[in-house]
């Protein structure tokens, strides 16, 4: 416990230490708490969940704080549930069978760009006759547009942007040869070119139901170019469950990568130092042969053959590892080691072999393979990041560098949805940073000969 | 008188061909230490592809694809033959297995494994792989050594530039902050040393968002503009063009790491007891830092340059592909892809012998540097 405390204040000394141990500290409590708040089968279902479950969602959406920096005000999703009682309803029985529903959806639109998509959802519940919507937009200073009208089956949506009729009317309206509707509906007549009005819209449907058990649930969305605090990706993704998933994945990834590689590596050296000969000249070649055959080449041709899961690949790092360069280095410490005189000591009152690796060659040399661990992590991180990169991440899990690839692949950094990449980018860097600090501090603490360096 | 003059003469011309003898003898030695090199990477080498055949065929699998591919063109090429059409169902069965069955053997799928992996493997040392399944190469061939050679040169030209620039720029900032330790650009370096641990495509991401998205300054990707130039100023001037980027993303990811070692290297070998007596008989600083700093360092720093160069090697692939360079790395992402085996084969040989011409270099220069191996004495104990 001295030793501990002891330690820690040592660790105070380098403030970058402090900043990776905090940074260390903060993703590691992202990783525990993210699959409680969010379970595995639910993160995956959110994930790989289609066009359906995220219907609500722009696409390509900025998070809602890219608004703090911009100088224009971005509009952020609106959305109406009938179902759960947002907006007002009058319904009037207009005979035995037929009554009309008039739903009243107001809101406010205090924005200073256009939204980039107008839907409304409608899911009807009916046996013979068809129930018929009709839509009337309200604009701020009191103009009437008839916005649409169409029959909605068990499950259908209504694009504005598609209907020609709604388009013919916004010309006329506006004077802009193909405007679409999204901008049209919310455009400004009394200024030049397209320039939205600000204030508070109503959008008016009413609903014709010709059956007594009929019943028609709308949901209408004004999508944003902002939404929620990660943005959303091209299939319209809230970025939040890669982002907060990607932390456990990646640090499980690392950790248990530079853990086993480290591990295994010393033994290895261990054995090859204290059994000698033949054994040892074996492992050098073997670390020989092994610096020539290339890692990575081996791991995309194993994901492109094989299987792309995230542990087959973990295995095969730590297993490509084994033989890595660093033997040499273990080695060289280990040929010291093996003459200081409490080994003999241990010979002489007869340990075996192994139990004299084991417990008396490895622990002496661990104080410097924590560094090495430390440092080792952003390695693997990033050749996680890596193999995602190259489109062979793991096929169901949501990962940082899963996210790049979706950005990188849909051109991202070409059609400036900056965010899309900066975000999952920003959380490797804070992991590779945070853990290199941290071991380059204990690099001094632990080799003293750096200390005064 | 006379005597001792003769004598004198005969001693110095004894210690010149005594040294002449020497120099012949280093040579020797360094002839023998060079060729053993080659040998013991060509196995090396030998053995890392058998071990890459073995994975690319593990359980079959390449196998299975190309008896697939062996009937499907024999199907479709029977299918085209009029007269074929007219026999009966179980005798175009049988032409069909006849057919399939000969062009198996011809491509020696009817042999064990063992002596298959072992054609796979001379096949894939000499990169005579056959065609490629999908990709071409520019020009329009299909074979997958012209695929592979045509892009080779542009991957040698990124990372040749990037390399050098790393590895003297490194070593320059390196021993001038050792000299300087404990400044602000010396504790800066320190800083910044952890920024190392992101890999070139990393970093070549936000070069391409500031310098490309952002400034539009720079090209988002690809070698030479298009179409190319004619002129070859031109082409070299659009070629550098292009080069910025990667270059850049190359070295941030490494070169803060690299002087930092190399600085706290030089600082340790600068406290040594012999740096100290120079210093003592009060020999020039620069003197001291070429004869008694450098020259003991420099089998260390080629050793450690060779490691860095392994990593920068393999991390090529997602550098050229987020840059479009089309060199290897780019045709190894395309192959992957479209999961064209022949071409991914000869791609990890390709690398399995770029990493061991890299360390062949090093060896050989690592040779040329330290003594022990010109002496003859400890050359064992690397």
């Amino acid at each position: 416990m001295k030793a501990f405390t002891s330690f820690f204040k040592q660790l105070r000394q380098y403030p970058s230490a402090v900043v990776g141990l905090i940074i260390i500290t903060l993703l590691l409590t992202v990783s525990v708490i993210t699959p409680i708040m969010i379970p595995y089968s639910e993160a995956i279902r959110l994930w790989r969940g289609g066009e359906d479950l995220w219907k609500e969602n722009p696409r390509n959406a900025w998070p809602v704080w890219y608004n703090w920096f911009t100088a224009k005000d971005l509009p952020a999703t609106i959305v109406f549930h009938s179902v759960d009682g947002d907006g007002d309803v009058v319904v009037n029985q207009l005979s035995a069978d037929t009554r009309e529903a008039l739903y009243t959806f107001e809101f406010d639109f205090p924005y200073d760009e256009f939204p980039p998509e107008l839907i409304l959802f409608a899911n009807a519940a009916y046996s013979v006759k068809q129930p018929h919507i009709e839509m009337t937009w309200l604009t701020p200073d009191g103009r009437e547009i008839r916005a649409g009208e169409f029959a909605p089956g068990p499950s259908s949506s209504f694009r504005f942007a598609q209907d020609s009729r709604l388009q013919r009317r916004l010309e006329r309206e506006t004077g802009i040869d193909g405007v679409p509707a999204e901008k049209g509906l919310f455009d400004d007549p009394n200024q030049e070119g397209l320039q939205p009005l600000n204030g508070t819209y109503q959008l008016k449907i009413s609903t014709l139901l010709f059956e007594e058990d009929s019943n028609v649930d709308l949901t209408f969305v004004s999508y944003g170019l902002v939404h929620g605090m990660a943005g959303t990706d091209h299939r319209r993704r809230d970025l939040m469950i890669p982002l907060l998933w990607g932390t456990p994945i990646a640090m499980a990834f690392g950790l248990l990568a530079a853990v086993g590689t480290t591990i295994t590596t010393m033994s290895i050296a261990a054995i090859g130092v204290w059994y000698g000969g033949w054994l040892d000249a074996t492992i050098q070649r073997l670390t020989e042969v092994n610096a020539i055959i290339p890692l990575l080449p081996i791991l995309i041709m194993v994901g492109t053959f094989y299987s792309r899961s995230i542990w087959l690949m973990l295995g095969l790092v730590v297993l490509l590892s084994i033989f890595g360069l660093s033997i040499k280095n273990y080695r060289a410490i280990f040929l010291q080691v093996r003459e200081l005189p409490y080994i003999d000591a241990a010979r002489s009152y007869g340990a075996s072999n192994m139990r004299i690796v084991f417990r008396y060659l490895i622990p002496r040399i661990l104080p410097l393979i924590i560094p090495q661990i430390v440092t080792l992590v952003p390695t693997f991180v990033f050749l996680e990041a890596s193999l995602a990169v190259l489109g062979l991440g793991d096929p169901i899990l949501p990962t940082w560098g899963k996210v790049i690839q979706d950005a990188y692949s849909q051109g991202a950094l070409f059609n400036g949805f900056y965010y899309w990449i900066l975000e999952p980018a920003m959380l490797l860097m804070m992991a590779g940073l945070g853990f290199a600090m941290v071991g380059f501090a204990l690099d001094r603490i632990f080799n003293p000969r750096l200390r005064e360096l | 008188m006379s005597q001792e003059a003769l004598k004198l003469n005969i001693d110095t011309e004894s210690i010149e061909s005594s040294s002449r003898k020497a120099r012949s003898q280093a040579v020797l030695r360094l002839v023998k230490y060079t060729s053993g090199r080659i040998v013991a990477l060509f196995f090396t080498v030998v053995v890392g592809v058998y071990i890459t055949v073995l994975i690319a065929n593990m359980g079959g699998y390449v196998d299975d694809i190309r008896r697939g591919q062996i009937r499907e063109g024999v199907a479709l090429s029977a299918s085209l033959d009029p007269t074929f059409r007219q026999l009966p169902e179980d005798e175009r069965t049988k032409i069909i297995e006849e057919r399939v069955a000969i062009q198996e053997a011809r491509f020696g799928l009817d042999q064990p494994f063992v002596v298959r992996s072992l054609r796979y493997l001379t096949n894939a040392l000499t990169l005579n792989l056959g065609f490629s399944e999908g990709l071409t190469s520019d020009s329009g061939s299909r074979l997958v050594s012209n695929i592979i050679l045509e892009r080779l040169p542009s991957t040698l030209v990124l990372f040749g530039t990037a390399n050098l620039i790393l590895f003297f720029l490194s070593l320059f900032l390196g021993l001038s902050l050792s000299r300087r330790y404990g400044s602000f650009f010396d504790k800066l370096v320190l800083g910044l040393a952890p920024t190392s641990a992101a890999p070139g495509w990393f970093y070549g991401l936000f070069l391409i968002l500031i310098f490309s998205g952002l400034l539009q300054l720079l090209p988002f990707g690809g070698m030479v503009s298009a179409p190319p130039p004619e002129n070859p100023i031109d082409y070299a001037l659009s070629l550098m063009e292009h080069m910025i980027l990667p270059v850049m993303a190359t070295l941030l990811s490494a070169v803060f790491l690299t002087i930092y070692n190399w600085r706290t290297f030089f600082l340790i070998y600068a406290s040594e007891d012999y740096v100290e007596m120079a210093k003592a008989k009060g020999l020039p600083d620069r003197m001291i830092e070429q004869r008694y700093v450098l020259r003991p360092t420099l089998p260390n720093i080629v050793t450690s340059f060779a490691l860095l160069l392994i990593t920068l090697w393999t991390g090529a692939i997602i550098l050229e592909t987020v840059f479009n360079w089309p060199g290897i790395g780019q045709l190894y992402f395309r192959a992957i892809g479209i999961y064209d085996t022949p071409v991914i084969l000869a791609n990890t040989v390709v690398y399995a012998y770029l990493l061991s011409l890299t360390v062949f270099l090093l060896d050989f220069i690592y040779a040329l540097v330290d003594p022990r191996v010109r002496v003859g004495e400890g050359s064992k104990g690397r």
